[in-house]
């Protein structure tokens, strides 16, 4: 009896004791299996889009002699370069040792000192102003590497025995600098805008193409992993037929605007005002035009040159339309009206008549597409970049989203039996994670939205630019063609000037595809108008 | 102690027992099933004062771990409560892990919640769920019904089979 006082196993014991058993296995049972369900209906998603989300081939080796380098221009955007070249100013790492300590979350000192030596020699600067020169010869006077300052870019191209130039002077010394350099035999690497008018376009372009030199802009996002698994998204014809792009720039701060810091130290004794002026109008020295000369046509190109360029070439490396028939552009200076005349809102929409992405539907429906570049320099509210297919949507950034449109032919039978649900995004490719994901839920939306998914600090954060420099050494060392070359730069380049002709003169500016021009407008000089620091030429009275 | 309670008190606390065992064990259940499930985003977006803490374990290094810890106490403590047994330790354990999910979101005024199903401030039901926990940890039923009634050595101290 004592035995049986140890361990009770009556019938009525034996219910209660184990009624809890079938409740495990059902739960079990359940949970398993609507796991199942979910990674069935995922593997069978991911298998009819069949996207290959590969990372992009790496660049070529850097071994060899080193490449010697001359920057010119160097400012913000000139130290950023040099900084993915491997060479940091003493206040840039003074200021990230700091910034480092106070927050152990701040890597941008640990990336810069864990990025590949590139093996290059920064041996040349030509910058116009003494200061920045300054900083380049203070910096980068050490640890082997020796750099003189040139005071004008001819010197620089003629004394300095550079292998390569970089170029990151205001839009307006773009191609002068660039064509120069490449007759005088050396690769280039320009910032974006490639030019600042439509005749040096030309020039450019029959110079570079006649060069047996590397010639890369500086697009750097063409580097970007996301575009690429985007490339295929379009080659597998998952949207159908795009007829619609809406890319955005949403800035709403001063440094946005290009209020730049203006250096106490500038005066027309450190300034060569006459090279800063180049072959703009001539002006008495203004700091306001020296340090914020996107500001100005005459130096720089506002909202089509600086920022549309990048949507433009962010979406003509995965599209390829290439300059469009026509556009048109509406906008004014409505929120920072301290008398710059580069408009500040700005909308510019690019006609393809007969652009077609594939499609789903009857032969007839496949062609036509607006690409429209909406910006405003007031408002900050984040607007996604949207391709906007018959089949399906794609938001396209860091992470590369799709969802199935809910009255798309190619996903109807899926839409239909529950497989797709048209309101959660059907794929999901974020870079900064391992793998990629569908079918996910609105937490995850949330979380994606919210781009915490691909803000993942562990190192594998790389610099693009860096990408694209090194993708630039690598054809000069061991041949082969930069992904934004020539013609991927003229393109830009004429979409851009068509954008800002437009703006300036009211009116659609229309391409001409079969003579490669831009159509002429009433026997007016379209570089004349787009440079002209006004705001809206009154076509009247040019004409 | 269930002595002192009667069987409809006896009953809901088992009640209360299975639900929550239930839910602790399909969570699990669903994780352990799903080979991309990772509490990484969770861990990323992290409010509060521990979210430093919290981000750390979202680190490549640590976070697998992490995923296999929850995982792993989630079908326990569901485990051992639905069966009613070593429902006492089960309860701490699972109230620690609701403890650490609410630290790492807390509904506090001012910090963001993420999608929820409700409108909390402070209380929410991570919290409620945890509090339920600590009740199971001091109320143990798996002698009344459970598989610890099977091996139960005070036979007269169980009413049911006087």
């Amino acid at each position: 009896m004592a035995e049986n006082k140890k361990y009770n196993f009556s019938r009525r014991n034996l219910l209660k004791g184990l009624a809890g058993l079938p409740i495990v296995g059902a739960v079990w049972w359940s949970g398993a299996k609507a796991s199942k369900v979910s990674e069935n209906e995922k593997e069978f998603i991911l298998e009819e889009l069949n996207i290959k989300a590969s990372p992009p081939p790496p660049s070529g080796s850097m071994a060899g002699d080193p490449i010697k380098i001359g920057i010119i221009g160097f400012g913000i955007r000139g130290k950023q370069l040099c900084r993915s070249l491997g060479f940091a100013t003493d206040e840039w790492l003074t200021n990230m040792k700091k910034s480092a300590e106070e927050n152990p979350n701040d890597k941008r000192l640990e990336e810069f000192l864990d990025q590949e030596d590139l093996n290059v020699k920064l041996t040349a600067i030509c910058d116009i102003f003494d200061y920045q020169a300054g900083i380049a010869l203070d910096s980068f006077n050490k640890d082997g590497n020796e750099i003189k300052r040139y005071k004008t870019h001819e010197e620089l191209l003629e004394k300095s025995g550079v292998d390569a130039v970089i170029i990151a002077t205001p839009d307006h010394w773009h191609a002068p600098i660039a064509i120069d350099a490449l007759l005088a035999g050396k690769h280039v690497y320009v910032e974006k805008p490639m030019t600042h008018n439509i005749a040096e376009t030309y020039r450019l372009k029959e110079v570079a193409e006649s060069s047996d030199k590397v010639f890369q802009v500086g697009h750097q996002h063409r580097q970007t992993q996301s575009f690429l698994t985007a490339q295929d998204i379009i080659k597998k014809n998952i949207l159908g037929h795009i007829s619609l792009i809406i890319t955005n720039t949403n800035r709403n701060d001063d440094n946005g605007a290009w209020q730049y810091h203006i250096q106490e130290t500038a005066s027309p004794k450190t300034i060569d005002w006459e090279r800063f002026i180049g072959n703009a109008p001539m002006v008495p020295f203004n700091k306001e035009h020296f340090f914020r000369w996107r500001k100005w046509w005459a130096y720089g190109s506002g909202l089509s040159g600086d920022l549309m360029t990048h949507d433009y070439d962010r979406i003509n490396c995965i599209l390829k339309m290439g300059i469009p028939d026509t556009v048109t552009t509406s906008g004014g200076i409505y929120t920072h009206r301290d008398g710059r005349n580069v408009p500040d809102v700005l909308q510019i929409n690019m006609e393809y008549p007969n652009f077609s992405t594939g499609t789903s539907q009857d032969p007839g429906k496949e062609k036509g597409m607006t690409f429209v570049y909406s910006a405003t320099l007031g408002n900050q509210y984040n607007r996604p970049t949207v391709l906007m297919g018959h089949d399906g949507t794609m938001e396209l950034g860091n992470s590369v989203t799709l969802y199935a449109d809910p009255r798309s032919t190619r996903y109807a039978d899926l839409i239909k039996a529950k497989k797709i649900n048209p309101y959660v995004p059907m794929y999901q490719y974020d870079p900064a994670a391992d793998g990629v994901d569908a079918v996910t839920s609105a937490t995850a939306k949330y979380f994606a939205d919210k781009g915490l998914l691909w803000t993942y600090r562990d190192g594998k954060r790389v610099d693009s630019t860096f990408l694209h420099l090194r993708e630039w050494l690598s054809c000069i060392r061991n041949g082969g063609k930069p992904s934004c070359g020539i013609q991927e730069g003229f393109e830009e380049a004429i979409s851009a000037h068509m954008g800002g002709l437009s703006y300036k003169l009211g009116r659609r500016i229309e391409w001409d595809r079969e003579n490669q021009q831009i159509v002429p407008v009433n026997g007016i000089d379209l570089d004349e108008a787009l440079l002209m620091n006004q705001e809206v030429i009154n076509l009247d009275r040019i004409t | 102690m269930y002595n002192n309670l009667n069987k409809a008190q006896l009953n809901v606390l088992v009640l209360l027992r299975i639900f929550i065992g239930w839910h602790f064990l399909y969570e699990g259940v669903l994780k352990l099933y799903n080979p991309s499930w990772t509490a990484k985003a969770y861990l990323m977006s992290s409010e509060g004062i521990f979210k430093p803490i919290f981000t750390k374990l979202a680190s490549d290094s640590i976070v697998g771990l992490v995923d296999g810890f929850n995982i792993a106490i989630l079908i326990l403590v569901g485990l051992f409560l639905v069966l009613g047994i070593l429902e006492k330790r089960a309860a701490l354990l699972g109230s620690i892990l609701l403890l650490l999910y609410y630290l790492s979101h807390p509904a506090f005024p001012g910090i963001n919640q993420g999608p929820t199903e409700g409108s909390y401030w402070i209380i929410n039901k991570n919290l409620i769920e945890m509090a339920a926990l600590l009740v199971l940890m001091y109320f143990p039923t798996g002698h009344y019904f459970g598989v610890r009634r099977l091996f139960n050595r005070e036979e007269k101290a169980n009413p049911q089979t006087v």
